[in-house]
């Protein structure tokens, strides 16, 4: 007992076994890449190259749209040879740029900066913009402008997310476990870009090894503490993980930042170590594939842009009886109608489950108001309301009962016996009234 | 490849795409069986005629359920139990003696699971629509339609063939016509009087009589977390409370609140139909409110109304004030501001 939490959740088995002695290992360089412009929260990139043209590993090929977003790069050497409208994991038809790999695997110039600590913070923070760093988590939010709240909310707390409270996903356990270092230079980082002089790591206590590395590589480090949360879902959710920290709590459709906190996911962490000491821009991520439905669950290096079927091959294929198979982990993923899409930078998994297990979307009841929902809601919101409200198509009453507060992090449609799709019913209602 | 020629049969649906092995099928089998003890316990006190009637209320339950599905082309949903539990609820609290030919009862129990499953929850919607408790609306019904054959109590007996058994009253029959020095003079002296009470040998509806089958049914629910402690506890401690408090004529502070809680319907009906998930509130401070306006106006039907027993009224009516405890006790959202008095603390 005595972890640090927050109330409400659920405990969903983990699953985590699968994948997580695997580790990270490099993916065969793919030969065609499809890098859409917007794989992030924001505006869609401008393209900056043509078709036909020649370009490095690591080149910058579309700008940021506005404030909110940020540069794609590729993530081969080799030539354009299409600028189009692909599909994404989310289904969503994106303009992106397929690229032709030449295998030379020729990098663009990178600036070296060995002494990263001792440039200016806005140096830093202008770094992690150009490489294209955006949350690693999922939502895919730019993190340069998390890194730029306005002056009349002052950030003195910066914390690093390792709770990866998905059940399947092992991706952020294994960079804690192999590159603890580095993920606390990039909270060292982070700090100095905010000024900020205390630094956390929550971590779910069932990764007890990432755990005991992330405090070892924190030793000596002024200000910075390494917590263990107890396991519960959503522990990561970023309100969550702030009031299981730091003991704030965002207000109704507040940010981190309402409380002063900024809360960054481990692989954006290296990332930023990675812009700021070397210059490299985001062009791979760790994706874990894994699932009951694949032959060998691996956590992979995988480049921006890399097909989601050739990660799948490279764990050796599907079983026989592959269901479904979803980008994300099983509580908030995107459940794909297509294998032939790409990674993104927002892509943390890929989860192929098998037909046993897997609801169909018509097999459920009416609502028996047993409450379970409410109980585990980590929002206090009544999400049993909210489904019969949408499904009657009384959306404006949705609103009444807190509608927006909703993160769709999936606790109530888990816990319920009815099996009732209460986040679909949610996202409808959202759809069909203003904020 | 392998990959895409799955593609086409791959399921794309809304997250999250895990969900718990919890069913409603399977909430409704377990209630069941946590009322097995009970009902043995009414078969052992009431014989053949106990099972008789409950099966007649399980039959007719289940069937006229499907029946009206059938009607109105509806899927068949016999399989969530939810038909056998009220069917089942319904018979248990029905008295024995109703399987009787002459004069001729027998078709009470077919009338009353016809209102219970039909009327009260059917056409209101069916399962997770409905206002009132069916088992207990279908009760009402038989209570005030036929109120001389719902009122005839078989003695306990031994013989499990018995068809002729005696008639004798309710303890909180006697409690309400004669007082309490007679009830206890009736069984002898107060711990007898208790040791009736807990085991079930007295007379009553066929599931009620017997407190400690009750509870184990009941602490198996709670430890199943099928229940929370909300409803029973606060239903179960009010009407202990007033039993103390105003259960003595005459006198305040001097009633005997453990007669009150071990007889009539109140274990059966705190532990099992007060907690009925669609037609009690589903947040838990609301519960509480419900639990104990059951309890007050329990007892308040016991001391001052003109029935020996007021569990079923109490309970029916604070269905009514379900679904407007809900709305007055929505939780506070993550982060939403506290009240100065939140503060303070």
């Amino acid at each position: 007992m005595g972890l640090a939490t927050f109330k409400g959740g659920i405990h969903p088995p983990d699953k985590k076994i699968l994948s997580a002695n695997s580790p990270i290992t490099d993916t065969k360089p793919p030969k065609i890449i499809v890098i859409p412009l917007s794989q992030h929260a924001g505006a869609p990139c401008k393209s900056v190259v043509s078709i036909g043209q020649e370009v490095k590993k690591g080149e910058m090929i579309g700008e940021p749209g506005g404030f909110v977003s940020a540069p794609v790069h590729s993530s081969v050497s080799g030539k354009v040879i299409a600028i189009a409208e692909f599909q994404n994991a989310m289904g969503r038809m994106v303009n992106s740029v397929v690229i032709e790999n030449d295998f030379k695997e020729e990098w663009t110039a990178l600036k070296d900066s060995p002494d990263y600590m001792n440039l200016p913070a806005a140096e830093l923070k202008e770094k992690i913009k150009a490489a294209g760093i955006v949350g690693l988590g999922g939502a895919a939010f730019p993190t340069a402008v998390k890194l730029s709240p306005p002056k009349e909310k002052p950030i003195d707390v910066v914390i690093i997310n390792g709770a990866e409270c998905e059940p399947y996903l092992t991706a952020d356990y294994r960079l804690m476990i192999e590159k603890p270092k580095e993920i606390i230079e990039g909270l060292k980082i982070l700090m100095k870009v905010l000024g900020v002089s205390k630094g956390f790591v929550g971590i779910e206590n069932n990764k007890p090894d990432a755990v005991r590395k992330m405090q070892e590589a924190a030793k000596g480090e002024a200000g910075i503490e390494v917590l263990a949360l107890e396991v519960k879902y959503p522990q990561g959710a970023e309100k969550m993980l702030i009031r299981a920290v730091a003991g704030r709590e965002v207000p109704p459709r507040g940010l981190p930042m309402d409380v002063g906190a900024v809360v960054q996911n481990v692989g954006t962490a290296l990332s930023i170590f990675e812009a700021a000491r070397f210059g490299k821009p985001l062009i791979e991520r760790v994706v874990t594939v894994t699932g009951e439905g694949i032959k060998e669950p691996k956590n992979l290096m995988a480049r921006v842009g890399t097909k989601i079927s050739e990660l799948i091959e490279q764990c050796g294929g599907f079983r026989d009886d592959v269901a479904k198979v979803v980008a994300g982990g099983p509580m908030m993923g995107f459940a794909l109608s297509s294998l032939d899409v790409p990674v993104t930078k927002g892509t943390s998994g890929v989860l192929v489950l098998p037909e046993e297990g897997v609801m169909h979307a018509e097999d459920y009841g009416p609502c028996i108001r047993c409450g379970r929902c409410i109980d585990v809601c980590a929002m206090g919101l009544m999400p049993s309301m909210l489904s019969i409200l949408s499904e009657k198509g009384m959306y404006e009453a949705a609103k009444e009962y807190n509608l927006f507060d909703c993160f769709e992090c999936g606790s109530c449609a888990f816990v319920c016996p009815s099996k009732r799709p209460i986040v679909q019913l949610v996202r409808l209602a959202k759809s069909m009234v203003k904020p | 490849m392998e990959a895409t020629k799955k593609e086409h049969e791959l399921i794309v649906s809304v997250s999250p795409h895990v969900k718990s092995e919890e069913t409603t099928s399977r909430i409704m089998w377990t209630v069941s069986l946590a009322l097995l003890p009970a009902f043995l316990s009414g078969v052992y006190f009431f014989g053949l005629k106990a099972l008789f009637i409950t099966a007649l209320c399980v039959l007719s339950s289940v069937i006229f359920e499907a029946l009206y599905l059938k009607v109105v082309n509806k899927k068949s949903v016999i399989g969530d139990g939810s038909g056998f539990l009220t069917g089942l609820l319904l018979g248990m609290n029905l008295p024995a003696s109703l399987w009787s030919f002459s004069p001729f009862t027998a078709h009470v129990p077919i009338i009353a699971s016809f209102v219970a499953v039909v009327i009260t929850k059917q056409l209101f919607g069916g399962l997770g629509f409905n206002v009132f408790n069916p088992a207990l609306i279908g009760r009402a019904f038989a209570l005030i339609s036929w109120p001389r054959a719902m009122t005839i109590w078989m003695a306990p007996t031994a013989s499990f063939l018995t068809m002729d058994a005696k008639t004798t009253a309710t303890p909180l029959g006697i409690l309400k016509e004669a007082g309490m020095s007679e009830l206890i003079k009736v069984f002898g002296d107060k711990v007898s009087l208790y040791e009736h009470l807990l085991t079930g040998n007295r007379a009553g509806s066929i599931g009620e009589t017997s407190a400690i089958a009750l509870l184990i049914g009941g602490l198996f629910l709670l430890y199943k977390k099928y229940i929370t402690w909300h409803i029973p506890v606060s239903f179960l401690g009010t009407a202990a409370l007033i039993a103390w408090v105003f259960g003595q004529k005459g006198a305040l502070f001097a009633g005997d609140p453990l007669i009150h809680l071990f007889s009539g319907g109140m274990m059966l009906g705190a532990l099992f139909m007060a907690t009925d998930y669609v037609t009690s509130p589903s947040i838990r401070n609301a519960q509480l409110i419900f639990g104990a306006g059951c309890g007050a106006l329990t007892m308040l039907i016991r001391l001052k109304g003109g029935f020996p027993e007021g569990v079923m009224f109490a309970i029916l009516i604070m269905n009514c004030f379900a679904p407007i405890l809900d709305r007055g006790f929505r939780s506070r959202v993550f982060g939403a501001v506290k009240t100065a008095k939140e503060i303070k603390k």
